[in-house]
């Protein structure tokens, strides 16, 4: 490590973190860095109302969503789903984000990596479903007010139950225990006749509550009142665990998530805290679980699958492990973006194509110095770039009959070969580039892959418009390709803790200085 | 509970978990090898597996070897195997390969922490797997009959067929040479260089990165030999089996000590008779839960394994 990042440097307005993290981190941070300056010296009031609009916007989502599908026939522009219910996509992201929320205290917080979260999901719903529906074999049938708090002790309970023997081991070992736990709890509810065996349980009660008329609020139709709970749930999660993170307890985590070994040496009882990092993991866990359940009515184990613990841990680590805004990011990205890409539509186009040319732009304007530095090559991909456009305007009509006729028989493939087709021309095309030495090949090279580039990405949305099922089967594929880009180039997540993007960066720094070489 | 069914098969069983024991060493060795070098859970290693299981139903297909088809020739099945075992280790060494330039040596090269090295391993994993289930099939891909299990011998009551016996062969013939090539060649010198120090090791003139890659290379061969055994084993395969097997493999390995090759043999077999033992007292379909429910007993009382974590025999 070189001396003057260990050095005590004077702390600026922003504490000495945050200077730290200003020198070290790149001008994108420091410009993130200043803002967070500018925002903390503003009055508190004036600090509160962002996220209080916030706050009211959420809330209101699905209400205007759904004034506007009654007036217009269609609902929220661009954001809405137009083939399944923006409600119910908005509490399962919600029920996510609660996942996330609790993923990130053993995750984020304490640096433990937990691969089978599902269980203590799994372990809440069922809960719910054992003690409070009437066709279960219990069938006391206890209403979900005391239904959910059950499931929040059981779950915690089997967060204790689960770390007590496994957080003495080491951080790898943890991950692949924790993963067996996931499939134990999985594979005991497809073996127990009284958890339903693998056709589940059904008959889950829903909360209590009549609207003015006398029906019931939290329906089976109108979602809205469940992703309002669920909301406020996130809220109170949130509240919670931004008052742990700046105790002691949260202090705690951090000194173990950086070392465990002097965190015991300096007298912290690493142990017991690793157990309440679980067990309040578990329990936010164990009530999104519950009120999942009572969402849905009915449960079985296909919903608790691995690929679901994955899921919960890729929101975090996509949103940025060890923040707690950034994990329902993350939570929306994993949920949200496959259920919009279910109902891809025309309208889309437009936001698909402006994404395209700001990658574009962007592209080459970080590459202006080494390719783009003559003017003749600008004019080149230029050109090239609008007769890609205006070929594919003339193609995409065409194709989209051609998809349709083919889009029956296997849209997967097509989908992936549209793809795999973008992926192979860009890559081989910033290949071919750096290697040509001659400044008209150059320009030649440039043009063609402008009109490449943009031919195949403005004909892609076309493709995928056929194949909502494409993108569907394709999401965890994707995930995966996702995860991989992830860690190697942003490690630190899309909205990541500062302390954790300090010490990537750090670890960085260390190689190029060729301490660790 | 039924003890009874344990006692009176209890030949048989040992048998059968002895074969199926001899696989998950097998896949087993590929992450040990792997963590003994750069201490990181190669997830993507039940993908390796998978990988090779596929290829080699690809070659036996294309053999003209399919489904539905008898029996053929003994001559003609010995060719088909070995055309299907050299396909299945080059694909796993090959995905093996680019599972360490894709998704580690990025990272290794920014010396990223080992959460980021895992969640990379769980993407590529992910990936592969998914590829298999969107590009061939989210079915059970049948294999094909190749060796008609006919009973050679029995003894303490259990029936030793061909099969069980091509099997522990095999995979004993494929620990054997491991063995050797890591004990006994330049490579294998390489290997545990650079698994007791690093640094040191580049400092004495070994290629670090080439002695990486050649590490997932072996586990990916190994990998690939232990997915043709397991495709005649179990008759059929599909685009997420490597996950279940993968995560038992991982159990063998930690059950032996990971890091440590005889460690994974034994793991292994011990696992695969446990699991057998196991499902004749519990039931059949508890059988996965078994097997976890020993990784994490094991683990509460050696926290390093049986044999303990050393590939190269000097390790503190």
């Amino acid at each position: 490590m070189s001396q003057d990042t260990l050095a005590p440097t004077a702390p600026s307005s922003g504490g000495p973190l945050l200077h730290v993290a200003n020198v070290i981190a790149d001008r994108r941070s420091a410009a993130m860095g200043a803002f967070r300056e500018r925002w903390g010296k503003l009055p508190k009031a004036a600090r509160l109302v962002a996220p209080a609009l916030l706050l009211i916007v959420l809330i209101m989502l699905p209400v205007w969503d759904k004034n506007l599908r009654s007036s217009t026939g269609s609902g929220i522009p661009v954001i809405g789903t137009p083939n399944t219910s923006f409600a119910g996509v908005l509490f399962l992201v919600g029920a996510f984000a609660l996942c996330a929320i609790g993923l990130n205290v053993v995750v984020g917080f304490a640096g433990l990596l937990d691969l089978g979260y599902v269980g203590f999901y799994a372990v809440g719903a069922y809960s719910v479903a054992v003690f409070g529906s009437p066709s279960s074999d219990l069938a006391v049938a206890y209403p979900w007010l005391i239904c959910v708090p059950i499931g929040l002790a059981i779950a915690m309970a089997a967060g204790v139950i689960l770390g007590g023997p496994t957080l003495r081991l080491r951080g790898d070992y943890l991950a692949i225990v924790t993963l067996g736990f996931g499939e134990i709890v999985r594979l005991a509810a497809v073996n127990t006749s009284w958890l339903g065996n693998r056709s589940g349980i059904s008959n889950i009660p829903k909360p209590p509550g009549e609207r003015a008329d006398g029906s019931k609020l939290f329906g089976v139709v109108d979602i809205t009142p469940f992703y309002w709970l669920i909301l406020a749930f996130i809220v109170l999660a949130l509240l919670l665990v931004s008052n742990l993170e700046r105790s002691r307890v949260g202090r705690a985590w951090l000194a173990i998530r950086e070392d465990e070994d002097a965190a015991e040496l300096m007298g912290v009882p690493t142990f017991r805290f690793k157990l309440w990092a679980f067990a309040i993991g578990a329990a936010v866990g164990g009530v999104s679980g519950g009120i999942f359940a009572s969402r849905q009515g009915f449960i079985n184990p296909d919903t608790f699958d691995v690929l679901t613990s994955i899921l919960f841990l890729a929101a975090v680590v996509i949103g940025g492990s060890g923040n707690k805004f950034g994990v329902i990011l993350g939570a929306v990205i994993v949920v949200y973006v496959p259920e919009r890409l279910r109902g891809f539509d025309e309208s889309l186009f437009g936001a698909w194509f402006v994404v395209l040319v700001i990658a574009l732009v962007a592209t080459l304007i970080a590459r202006r110095a080494t390719i783009l530095s003559s003017t003749v090559r600008a004019a080149a991909t230029l050109v090239g770039g609008i007769l890609g456009l205006v070929v594919a305007i003339g193609v995409g009509t065409q194709l989209h009959s051609i998809v349709t006729d083919l889009g029956t028989k296997n849209p997967t493939r097509l989908l992936v070969g549209a793809v795999v087709v973008v992926l192979i021309v860009g890559l081989v095309l910033i290949r071919l580039i750096s290697y040509v030495q001659s400044d008209a090949a150059r320009t030649v090279g440039l043009f063609l892959g402008a009109f490449l580039t943009v031919l195949v990405g403005a004909v892609a949305p076309y493709v995928f418009d056929e194949i909502g099922d494409g993108v569907q089967a394709l999401r965890y594929f994707a995930f995966g390709i996702a995860l991989i880009v992830m860690s190697v180039f942003r490690p630190q997540g899309l909205l990541p803790n500062r302390r954790r993007a300090t010490e990537l960066a750090d670890r960085k720094k260390e190689v190029a200085v060729g301490v660790n070489a | 509970m039924n003890f009874s069914a344990l006692i009176d098969n209890f030949g048989q069983l040992t048998v059968t978990g002895f074969t199926q024991g001899a696989i998950y060493a097998l896949i087993a060795l590929g992450y040990t090898l792997v963590y003994g070098v750069l201490r990181l859970i190669n997830f993507a290693h039940s993908e390796v597996f998978v990988t090779g299981s596929f290829a080699a139903i690809l070659t036996l297909r294309l053999l003209g070897v399919g489904a539905d088809e008898a029996v053929p020739s003994t001559a003609i099945v010995i060719a088909v195997l070995f055309a299907a075992v050299l396909s299945a280790m080059a694909a796993s060494a090959a995905t093996a390969l680019v599972v360490e330039r894709v998704a580690y040596r990025p990272l290794r090269k920014r010396n990223a922490p080992p959460l980021v090295f895992l969640i990379s391993a769980i993407g590529a994993s992910i990936a592969i797997s998914e590829a298999f289930g969107v590009f061939y099939s989210r079915d059970n891909v049948p294999v094909g009959n190749l060796i008609e299990p006919t009973t050679q011998f029995e003894i303490f009551g259990a029936t030793i067929t061909n099969r069980m016996i091509l099997i522990v062969v095999a995979a004993f013939g494929m620990m054997i040479l491991l063995d050797t090539i890591i004990n006994r060649t330049r490579l294998g010198r390489g290997i545990r260089a650079v698994a007791m120090d690093p640094d040191a090791a580049a400092l004495m003139g070994v290629n670090k990165d080439r002695v990486i890659a050649w590490t997932f290379v072996l586990g990916g061969l190994m990998a690939g030999v232990a997915a043709v055994l397991y495709n005649l084993n179990i008759g059929v395969t599909k685009f997420n089996a490597g996950f279940i097997l993968g995560l038992k493999a991982f159990t063998a390995a930690v059950l032996g000590g990971i890091g440590n090759l005889r460690g994974a043999l034994i793991g292994g077999l011990l696992l695969g008779l446990v699991e057998n033992w196991g499902q004749a007292v519990i039931g059949t379909s508890w059988r996965d839960v078994i097997a976890f429910v020993f990784l994490i007993l094991v683990l509460m009382f050696r926290p390093t394994g049986l044999l303990g974590e050393s590939l190269g025999r000097a390790r503190a």
